[in-house]
């Protein structure tokens, strides 16, 4: 598993210290860059075309034994499209037999019945199915696919015939939230046990499409009103689904207590093997841990990447003396690079912030920009390159 | 409180959403959902070990009872917790 290529067997020193931090009980598996759609808004590195080297099944299996010891107990498959790993039925088995609950994330594209059946032998506990918006039309343009929409329709309703607990994720955006009402009721039609209504966050591609998604405050209101009314009549009716509406933080005063905090619950890996504390931090220039060189443990509990920002030693005024840095550690790392220069910053989302103004400005282009779906930066290997660096 | 809802004929089982299991990394029983998960503290982990459709409430009670003398009487306890585990879709009745 090692190779440090430290010439000595005695255990290198290690020039981080380790502050105080939980268990990874949250392990995200990013089995592939592959995806056959091309959302604007995926969380995929820009860069992706770069990575193109995939951990081998038993690499992955090695892993999740690793993950499983440190306390780990959901895993997550997801990519990229994780159905285009062809061994993913051997994941789900190996980490089910592990004692994970075992989540696959996938878009539908690529799923049927038989494999749904197969993978339930394996011992998958859940599928979550993405939705780009409850209209065929907006839904296949988002997804630049069009028969992406009637396989979704399809495999949710298979999801719930097979027996699965059904999440159904729905990203909404300033072109598909004024039909929040229809999303809902398709939910309902659909028997979804959970739904997600998020807007996504601007990193990565939905940053470089932030634009043509971000809502204004306007629609947000009114999203958020029709989903607290259906919110009511689901209770009256006796129906459990749960509406889980989350705004997006560029309309709030106060950033996101990112991840939990980082390095504190979740692990992701990505297609290439890289250890990160969050799936969007690849884009720091941090230097992050790789599951070649070292175990998992040391990953966790060692690795300068991941004790980087743990605690609060490394922040700067105003998060410094505010006494509100223990409930959101500061907000977001990649969107204080991406925003105020310096990742060490606070999150611009913050009132306090000192970049806060660059928030505020996109709000208000929010409010006068037409939509224009051709205006989109679609993800996509050839725009992807455009990015890269080699 | 929920009680009222439970009686002691009821023979709670699982809901299927959920996943019920032993984390020695956490020392507690846990339930797993999508995404999620909620550890028990010792006493509800004592009664949703015995949660298994065929058990009645009833028969709960007097296997705790007799599991933990000293505990006295455990109906107002047990019944209270499966009301509200029942409230949270945990259980089905
Ligand atoms: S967000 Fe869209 S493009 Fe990105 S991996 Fe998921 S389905 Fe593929
Ligand atoms: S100043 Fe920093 S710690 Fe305080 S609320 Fe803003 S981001 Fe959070």
């Amino acid at each position: 598993m090692r190779s440090t290529g430290s010439p000595c067997s005695a255990r290198p020193s290690l020039p981080t210290e380790v502050k105080p931090h939980g268990q990874p009980l949250w392990l995200l598996a990013e089995l592939t860059y592959k995806c056959p759609l091309q959302c604007p808004y995926c969380s995929n590195p820009l860069d992706f075309s770069d990575y193109s080297s995939e951990l081998s099944t038993q690499q992955w299996l090695d892993l999740f034994q690793q993950g499983r010891e440190l306390g780990a107990v959901q895993l997550g498959f997801s990519g990229g499209e994780p159905l285009v790993r062809q061994d993913l039925k051997q994941l789900i088995g190996g980490a089910h037999e592990m004692g994970y609950y075992t989540n696959l994330i996938t878009s539908g594209v690529g799923l049927n019945a038989d494999k749904m059946a197969d993978f339930r032998d394996a011992g998958l506990d859940h599928i979550q199915v993405s939705f780009q918006a409850s209209d065929e039309s907006v839904n296949n343009m988002l997804a630049g696919s069009e028969k992406a929409f009637q396989q979704k329709l399809n495999m949710a309703k298979e999801v719930k015939a097979q027996g699965y607990p059904m999440v159904l994720n729905f990203v909404t955006h300033r072109h598909n939230i004024d039909r929040i009402d229809r999303i809902i009721e398709l939910c309902i039609e659909l028997q979804a046990d959970y739904v997600e209504l998020a807007t996504c966050q601007y990193y990565g591609w939905a940053h470089e499409n932030v634009e043509q998604l971000l809502p204004t405050r306007q629609q947000l209101e009114h999203a958020e009103q029709v989903t607290n009314r259906y919110r009511q009549q689901l209770e009256e009716a006796g129906n459990p689904m749960k509406l889980i509406f989350v705004t997006p933080d560029y309309y709030e005063e106060r950033p996101k207590g990112c991840m939990n905090g980082w390095g504190q619950v979740f692990l992701t890996i990505t297609p290439d093997g890289m250890a990160l504390p969050c799936h969007s931090a690849r884009m720091l220039p941090i230097e992050f841990p790789r599951v070649t060189e070292m175990s998992l443990q040391e990953i966790w509990d060692q690795s300068p990447g991941f004790n980087y920002f743990r605690g609060d030693d490394w922040m700067q005024e105003p998060c410094r003396s505010c006494d509100e840095k223990d409930k959101d550690f500061g907000g977001c790392r990649c969107q204080a690079y991406m925003l105020a220069g310096d990742m060490h910053a606070a999150d611009p989302v913050c009132g306090k912030s000192p970049d806060h103004h660059k928030i505020e400005a996109v709000r208000q282009r929010s409010e006068t920009v037409r939509n224009d779906s051709s205006a989109f930066v679609y993800r996509n290997t050839r725009n992807s390159r455009i990015f890269a660096r080699g | 409180m929920n009680d009222g809802v439970i009686s002691q004929v009821d023979q709670p089982r699982l809901n299927p959403m959920f996943r019920f299991q032993w984390e020695k990394a956490q020392d507690c029983y846990v339930l797993l959902y999508p995404e999620g998960m909620i550890q028990l503290n010792g006493p509800a982990g004592e009664i949703m070990a015995l949660v298994d459709g065929k058990r009645s409430v009833a028969d709960i009670i007097i296997t705790l009872e007799q599991k933990f003398r000293d505990a006295g009487d455990l109906t107002e306890d047990i019944t209270g917790f499966l009301g509200d585990a029942y409230a949270q879709h945990w259980i089905t009745l």
